[in-house]
């Protein structure tokens, strides 16, 4: 780790305006400063978002559940809120990493940096969530572009994510055998806008998966998405999963997240 | 005392909690990162990125004038002021040759050979500074291509000048015409082709080394994670430094977990040694985790092509074993042993095949130095035995029990073909008692439940043996041995009857400050709390080998054993005295001295506090104290054995293996502390059955760069991965040491890999898989069965 400064505002305008100036905002820090120990980050200056009361707490709002960007994984997990509401997101928050880190990790710190193997991202497409900003709203269909790309601009911060809830939904991760990160993840939503699937895990970002979605919403059923295959040309593959094993993968986790929803 | 009278002793075979734990779990250990010298300095290394490349030019002036920076030291600096790192194990070719032995440089000189090569050493005020600085030097390099695979390694670019084929030695063992001839006659032979894959050690302490110099006492003082100090000074000083061994006190204080890693004398001790006396001061250095995947000495990696010759039975008439061993970039100090002495001898596994014969090619690789990780050696035996084994059984339609009754060693003692002589077993119990713990009986139903759940399931066996207190020493001096292989002890009683133990063992984890505490408790009649076990420390330590092979009990303690001999023996000539008796008519036993016949008795105290207030006392013939030291040579290797059963459960839609039931007997001879020992199998299970479901240490072909250098890629185990293990235990007390005990710290990571793959290959069979390399990762297990399909 290099030298840093560090600031701790109280407030989300001092903390924007620190951002303007060249600062780095540090979330929950489960990638930054993992990044700043390996010197394969080097910010001159952090700026720590723990300090903004305003940016924790989860609250209902009519069909929908708000949760502030800084709220950190374990308390969505053990929300009772989330659980009655949107079960499948709080099961997702219990599984994100290990105790350590979603003791430490946030929702907004994990959509900014939009890891193409994390686990939030594809909840939030899946989900149709909605990102607020400091500077406006960006739906998740808008929000991520790609290998750790996302719509925010400079000294933009999420300030909270609105989630409608949806029918059914059902998120399943296989684990990389080695980061415990998704190899692939599916994340099925049986949404008032019809069904919406979303894939981590597999390529240069969380994706939504069209054929998936046209199968489940004539049924939503897993016999449904049975021969439902997905090109290997469009994904990775790595020392851990080939391409053609993670879209074979994709197939067999959207059997089982469906069945998971239908319960 | 005989081992039957010594394992009724009291505290033996008792599960007393560990004395050390208070320490460690209260964070009160003291590692070698906790220790802090006056005048303390920090290294940090400059490390090669390229796995071959020439060095044309290093500039340190940039690095040399950051803040805090004392020196930058590079090989030039150390040319000619200093010898290689040693290897400890000269093996010979066939034609009597010596193998090849490239100069292994502290600091790389003119070339590099792998990705972590150390290159450069900074010295400086803080860590961070010498991390700065080290980033500062500037290396020119000449890339050349890399040598990745052993298979093709003699037509890539030579390494070494002195190994232009990148070939460091062919190894040979049995009678190659008695097996051929075997073969010619046999009704059906069984052959197999497999891979050992390349492990990553990954103890929870890094490396670490903090050397000072003292200039008032012209001493060196070396603090270092490492399994067998006095190995790592005698090394250091007479090989490489040549610095007066007695001005040298090598420490290894509480050492986090070492798995054969720590054994070798590394580069950067020598390096921080020389630097603290050019610069005057004391240097540390800990690893990163980062670092330590580059730079300490990896596991396995062989390739094997194995047959089977069998009469119409399926008794094994004749072995043939062709090995490719992969050395790395350089002789780690006990490399050359671990894929011969240490494998060939060991291809007889439990079985009475009357003829072995086994070839090994060693090969230099631009990769990180392989040497001995837990097992070294013998779990590779293990997993061309028991593999082909199994394959056997299934080809000749016999079940995998079936086939390893039928050759089972039976009359002991026997002399196998591959040179070790068994002294005692009994395998038909493991096996037997294996097959009951693991409810064999119950398999089928089980078969089914799975099957109607869409689910594979499988049982593998494995059946292994392990030869450990490696030794005698003129035998293996005879092998090529450049060490000796005793072990030493000193019991020292103190004058109010509590005991210091000094011992040339080692624990990085394994508890000897409990279980040779129990060991001296028992055998003088006084509580274990009364006794302290001081070990790690060439300062107060008279000798030692260091703990590696499984050895520190056998070895060890029965150094102990013959030191407490000898206390016994003067502490009744002592209470003779006091006792107005002949020697010969006291008894001692319960703490008591007893004259024979009568009912007169003292205790040990008093004997112990006469010995060092000898007021009352022969000191005509007898000297006062009581205070005694003993060296322990085996006169043979004692020979765990047992035998594993595994049950996976694989999900053929994900190519998922979940290991369902696992079941280890051991046969370890004389247990002192079961909790101990089954920590012990369990610790080696669990790094087992890493290496046959996750781990492997990957290197990339065309860059040389190591894929698996973090744990985002190098998967290990964790607790959640495996189920409850059953555990049993079988006694034949090992005959030639006063303890009866074999050692038990590698048999779990030797016996399970086989038993885990034989059951996935079982649970495959029936979708047409008939072979599967390890480790049975889910995206292997996946395009196998698509494989299979086709």
């Amino acid at each position: 780790m290099y030298a840093f400064t560090f600031e701790r505002p109280a407030t989300l305008a001092d903390a924007a305006k620190l951002a303007k100036a060249g600062g780095k905002l540090l979330a929950g820090g489960q990638t930054l400063l993992a990044s700043m120990k390996l010197r394969l980050a080097a910010p001159e200056q952090l700026i720590d978002l723990g300090g903004i009361r305003e940016l924790a707490g989860i609250r209902k709002e009519g069909n929908r559940l708000v949760i502030g960007a800084m709220t950190r994984h374990a308390d969505v997990a053990e929300s009772k809120e989330v659980q009655t509401a949107i079960p499948a997101l709080a099961e997702l928050a219990a599984r994100i990493g290990d105790k350590q880190v979603r003791a430490m990790g946030t929702l907004g710190g994990s959509l900014a940096n939009n890891d193409p193997a994390a686990d939030y991202p594809a909840a939030a497409l899946a989900l149709g969530a909605t990102l607020v900003t400091t500077q406006r709203e960006i739906t998740a269909d808008d929000f991520f572009q790609g290998l750790f790309v996302t719509a925010l601009n400079e000294s933009e911060l999420i300030t909270a994510v609105r989630w409608p809830i949806p029918k059914r939904a059902a998120y399943i991760k296989f684990p990389q055998p080695a980061s415990r990160f998704a190899l692939i993840g599916v994340f099925v939503a049986q949404t008032d806008g019809g069904v919406r699937v979303a894939v981590t895990g597999g390529g240069n970002g969380v994706f939504r998966h069209a054929e998936l979605e046209r199968a489940l919403d004539k049924s939503f059923t897993p016999a449904a998405v049975a021969d439902v295959k997905t090109d290997a040309s469009e994904l990775n593959g790595d020392l851990h999963g080939s391409a053609e094993y993670r879209a074979h993968l994709i197939g067999v986790m959207a059997q089982r997240a469906v069945a998971k929803a239908v319960g | 005392m005989g081992v039957n009278d010594f394992a009724k002793l009291p505290h033996i075979g008792e599960s007393l909690k560990r004395k050390e734990d208070g320490r460690f779990l209260t964070g009160a250990g003291q590692y070698t990162d906790d220790i802090r010298q006056a005048d303390q300095k920090y290294a940090a290394f400059v490390r090669s990125p390229h796995a071959h490349a020439v060095i044309k030019h290093v500039d340190t002036s940039q690095a040399a004038a950051m803040p805090g920076v004392m020196r930058v030291f590079t090989g030039a600096d150390m040319q000619g002021k200093m010898g290689g790192l040693p290897c400890g194990w000269l093996i010979s070719n066939p034609d009597g040759s010596p193998m090849k032995e490239p100069p292994h440089p502290i600091l790389a000189h003119t070339k590099v050979r792998h990705v972590g090569d150390q290159v450069a050493l900074v010295v400086a005020d803080t860590p961070e500074q010498a991390k700065n600085a080290a980033e500062a030097v500037q290396v020119d390099y000449d890339v050349l291509a890399p040598v990745i695979d052993m298979r093709r390694a003699s037509q890539g670019p030579a390494l070494h000048e002195e190994a232009p084929d990148n070939h460091c030695y062919t190894w040979t063992l049995g009678d190659k015409a008695a097996v051929d001839a075997a073969f010619a006659t046999a009704a059906h032979v069984t052959q197999l082709d497999i891979t050992n894959n390349r492990l990553i050690p990954n103890a929870i302490e890094p490396r670490a080394v903090n050397a000072a110099y003292h200039r008032a006492s012209d001493e060196y003082v070396i603090h270092v994670a490492n399994q067998n100090p006095h190995v790592e000074r005698l090394l250091m000083t007479a090989f490489v430094l040549q610095l007066p061994e007695h001005k040298v006190r090598v420490i290894a204080p509480d050492v986090g977990g070492g798995f054969g890693s720590k054994i070798f004398l590394y580069a950067e001790d020598v390096a921080l040694t020389w630097a603290a006396r050019q610069l005057g001061c004391a240097i540390k250095w800990t690893a990163e985790r980062s670092e330590s995947f580059v730079s300490d000495a990896h596991g396995r990696d062989h390739i094997t092509h194995a047959e089977m010759a069998m009469d119409k039975d399926g008794k094994f008439l004749a072995m043939r074993v062709h090995t490719h061993a992969n050395m790395g970039a350089y002789l780690s100090t006990f490399s050359t042993c671990v894929p011969t002495i240490l494998y060939g001898t060991l291809l007889a596994g439990q079985y009475a095949t009357p003829q072995i014969y086994v070839e090994v090619d060693a090969w230099f690789t631009s990769t990180a130095p392989v040497d001995a990780y837990r097992g070294a050696g013998r779990p590779e035996a293990t997993y061309v035995v028991e593999r082909l084994v199994t394959r056997a059984a299934w080809e000749m339609g016999l079940a995998q029990d079936e086939i390893r009754k039928r050759n089972f060693v039976t009359q002991f003692p026997y002399q196998t073909p591959v040179a070790l002589q068994y002294d005692t077993g009994d395998y038909h119990a493991c096996m037997n008692q294996a097959q009951q713990l693991a409810d064999v009986a119950g398999y089928q139903a089980r078969k089914q439940t799975s099957q109607a759940k869409g689910l594979k399931r499988g049982i593998g066996y494995s059946s292994y043996i392990e030869a450990c207190g490696l030794a005698p020493s003129n035998i293996a001096g005879a092998l090529g041995a450049r060490a000796g292989l005793f072990e030493c002890g000193e019991v020292r009683v103190h004058p109010t009857g509590s005991v210091t133990v000094f011992t040339g063992s080692h624990s990085h984890g394994q508890g000897h400050e409990t279980t040779f505490a129990q060991v001296v408790a028992a055998r003088l009649g006084i509580d274990p709390s009364q006794v302290d076990v001081v070990h790690g420390d060439t300062g107060r330590v008279p000798f030692g080998m260091g703990t590696y092979g499984s050895r520190s009990l056998a070895v060890g303690g029965a150094a102990i054993m013959k030191a407490l001999d000898k206390i016994e023996a003067k502490a009744k000539k002592i209470a003779a005295h006091l006792m107005e008796a002949s020697d010969a008519d006291i008894e001692f036993s319960g703490g008591q001295f007893k004259v024979k016949g009568t009912d007169k008795t003292i205790p040990f105290a008093q004997v112990a506090l006469t010995a060092y207030v000898p007021h009352n006392y022969p000191l005509d013939t007898l000297e006062p104290g009581l205070n005694e030291t003993a060296f322990y040579d085996p006169t043979n290797f004692t020979y765990p054995a047992g035998t594993y059963i595994c049950e996976v459960e694989i999900d053929p839609a994900t190519g998922v293996v979940r290991v369902d039931r696992f079941t280890a007997v051991d046969d370890f001879g004389v247990i002192i502390n079961p909790m101990i020992v089954e920590g012990q199998v369990h610790g080696g299970v669990a790094q087992g059955m890493g290496q046959a479901l996750m781990e492997h240490g990957v290197y990339d072909v065309e860059s040389g760069q190591l894929l698996t250098g973090s744990y985002m890629d190098y998967a290990m185990p964790r607790a959640a991965d495996f189920p409850e293990f059953t555990l049993g235990h079988v006694c034949t007390p090992c005959t030639h040491n006063p303890i009866g005990s074999k050692g038990c710290g590698e048999a779990g990571a030797i016996g399970s890999p086989p038993a885990v793959i034989n059951a996935v290959l079982d649970a495959l069979k029936e979708l047409g898989v008939k072979d599967l390399d390890m480790p049975a990762t889910p995206a292997r297990v996946w395009h196998t069965i698509q494989t299979a399909k086709v």
